[in-house]
């Protein structure tokens, strides 16, 4: 069996946007990942999901990793962004978009 | 399982004395929280490590035995 850990990093490294989250982006199956999945759809962000409850290593796995205790987790270029609250306060605060164009990450924000 | 609002905010103030702390029952059902937590420990702390030293406090019930706890944090003049 792959190292939980390996597997984690190898996404979180070779993907510029990733969201840990509960369900996939079109079905999330928690309110708290749903509410980072509508903020990323907004921005028009790409991104990959990664579906924890597909499996229960990368479940466990992605809290050790981040030393933080909660799903839906967001990183954006290797970089632990946060869960859903500071994810959310970081949009209306705008500086998740300013973090994307920082990152050189395209925002197609539809009004 | 649940946690009583009282526990969230003395194991929080246990680890962060000076610590304001303000919890709302989101649900009534003892298991959906939302938390905004003043402390001047946080001064200087990115956000991420704001939430993590809020997490050390509860000790692991994160994510365990308290499902849900919407956390704003804030340090003092800001």
């Amino acid at each position: 069996m792959a190292d939980a850990n390996q597997i984690i990093d190898n996404e979180v490294k070779s993907n510029d946007v990733v969201l840990f989250m509960k369900g996939t982006p079109q079905f999330p199956m928690c309110g708290f990942s749903g509410q980072v999945v509508q903020i990323l759809n907004y921005l028009g962000v790409p991104y990959k999901g990664v579906n924890v409850l597909e499996d229960e290593t990368i479940r466990q796995g992605i809290k050790d990793y981040s030393n933080w205790p909660t799903i839906p987790q967001l990183y954006v270029k290797g970089e632990f962004i946060g869960g859903c609250d500071i994810t959310r306060e970081m949009f209306q605060a705008g500086e998740l978009q300013q973090l994307f164009a920082d990152k050189g990450i395209p925002v197609q924000q539809s009004a | 399982m649940a946690m009583d609002a009282r526990d969230i905010e003395s194991m929080i103030k246990a680890a962060l004395p000076d610590a304001v702390v303000e919890i709302r029952d989101l649900a009534g059902d003892g298991d959906h929280y939302a938390a905004t937590v003043t402390s001047s420990a946080f001064k200087g702390k990115s956000r991420v490590q704001q939430h993590q030293m809020v997490y050390a406090a509860l000790q692991g019930r994160m994510g365990g035995a308290l499902h849900a706890l919407a956390l704003t944090t804030l340090a003092p003049d800001n």
